[in-house]
């Protein structure tokens, strides 16, 4: 008892620290997920700074975007939109893919200096 | 049909590997495959409710809802297993002791198997809401090849279920005397590793925003993303790009477990075993 109530009081706390928006404060990278294809297919930021994508699942059914090499793993429900915060990151290419259909759903983010 | 089949597998494996640790480490504990059994029917009741709601989750807490739930179900399988090796080394020895009396045996192992329940309960949930989620995208596409790849999934599903299983008998192998230890070391590399994924979740959600540069990069040698390297971050938390805030969550853990375990017992785990070897019913 005590320690289901110590789980939902740290929850909580976590919850109230998770801020809004994107880290850096601009807007968010639009990445479209249609017929299990991400669109675009690459995307360039620049290194070191910090960004956020906007995921939209245009498709009826769920994904989930996966990228090893971002450290990212999220579920986006069919027909919604999902935000993935990336931290700062070093130069070089960072593949992700849709894990449900990863034949079709790659893609990557390149980092420039 | 090979491809809904490998997904699936991997995801079967990653809980199953869980639950396997977790039967070898209640071995001989009376009524533990019930409990164990119980976990894994919450496990895939809220990994169905999960799939339904996987929207509404995402959207709370300006869209990190999802990272946060993670986080927090994580954390609480590591204060489970932190709880069950802490309670094993206080009372494994009274436990051989008063085997005799049936009633306070039970009582005692209940507890230690309520925790267990929930940790293989959040194993199962974690992964069963990503297979239930494939699943029924493919289901609600149709056409041609629905079928064939919902059977690779429940292949999937079959398969998996066959090399937890082999997996866990892999452990019986373990002779008696030397199954406590080894499964209290299990227990501690595999929280330690729920702690670091539960680390990169919180810096996914933005909580905790320092410390996120990867410190090696051992993608060359073994992949996160394969299957030997899935499996070996469920048992020992590998992952090839990690971070201070995931080594530190790691080493964190491993050194909680050693401290708090010397604390409620000074006698070195090992030296328990015999005590719980004797009275070991044979499975």
């Amino acid at each position: 008892m005590i320690r289901t109530f110590a789980l939902l009081v740290v929850f909580a706390a976590l919850c109230a620290c998770s801020k809004g928006g994107t880290a850096s404060g601009s807007p968010p990278i639009p990445l479209l997920l249609k017929e299990h294809r991400f669109t675009p297919a690459e995307i360039t930021v620049k290194a070191n700074q910090a960004f956020a994508l906007e995921v939209t699942n245009a498709d009826g059914v769920a994904d989930e975007f996966d990228s090893d090499s971002l450290k990212r793993e999220k579920v986006i429900a069919g027909g919604q939109k999902g935000v993935v915060r990336v931290g700062p990151l070093a130069p070089g290419r960072y593949p992700f893919m849709g894990e449900y259909h990863a034949k079709t759903a790659q893609g990557a983010v390149i980092v420039q200096p | 049909m090979l491809g809904a089949l490998l997904i699936v597998f991997r995801e079967v494996i990653e809980a199953g590997l869980i639950v396997g640790i977790v039967l070898a480490a209640t071995r001989g504990v009376p009524g533990r495959g019930l409990w164990v059994s119980a976990g894994v029917a919450a496990g895939v009741f809220g990994a169905c409710v999960l799939a339904v709601f996987a929207g509404g989750l995402s959207s709370l807490f300006h869209g990190s809802g999802q990272e946060l739930f993670n986080a927090a179900i994580l954390l609480l399988a590591v204060g489970m297993l932190t709880w069950h090796n802490v309670w094993m080394a206080r009372h494994g020895r009274e436990m051989s002791r008063e085997l005799k009396a049936v009633g306070a045996e039970v009582v005692k192992g209940s507890r230690s198997l309520l925790a267990m329940a929930v940790v293989v309960g959040v194993a199962v949930l974690r992964e069963g809401s990503e297979v239930v989620l494939f699943l029924y995208g493919i289901a609600a596409q149709g056409g041609a090849t629905t079928m064939g790849m919902l059977a690779g999934g429940a292949l999937g599903v079959v398969g998996g279920a066959a090399v937890s299983a082999l997996m866990y008998l892999g452990l019986l192998a373990i002779p008696a005397h030397r199954l406590f230890a080894a499964t209290t070391g299990l227990i501690t590399l595999l929280a330690a590793g729920l702690a670091a994924q539960s680390a990169a979740f919180l810096q996914q959600a933005d909580v905790i925003d320092v410390l996120t540069t990867p410190l090696w990069d051992t993608s060359r040698i073994l992949k996160e993303g394969s299957t030997v390297g899935r499996l070996l971050k469920t048992i020992v938390g590998y992952t090839d790009r990690p971070d201070g805030l995931q080594l530190i969550a790691w080493l964190a853990v491993v050194a909680m477990m050693i401290t708090l375990m010397r604390l409620v017992n000074p006698k070195r785990p090992a030296a328990m075993v015999g005590s719980l070897a004797v009275p070991q019913a044979a499975e």
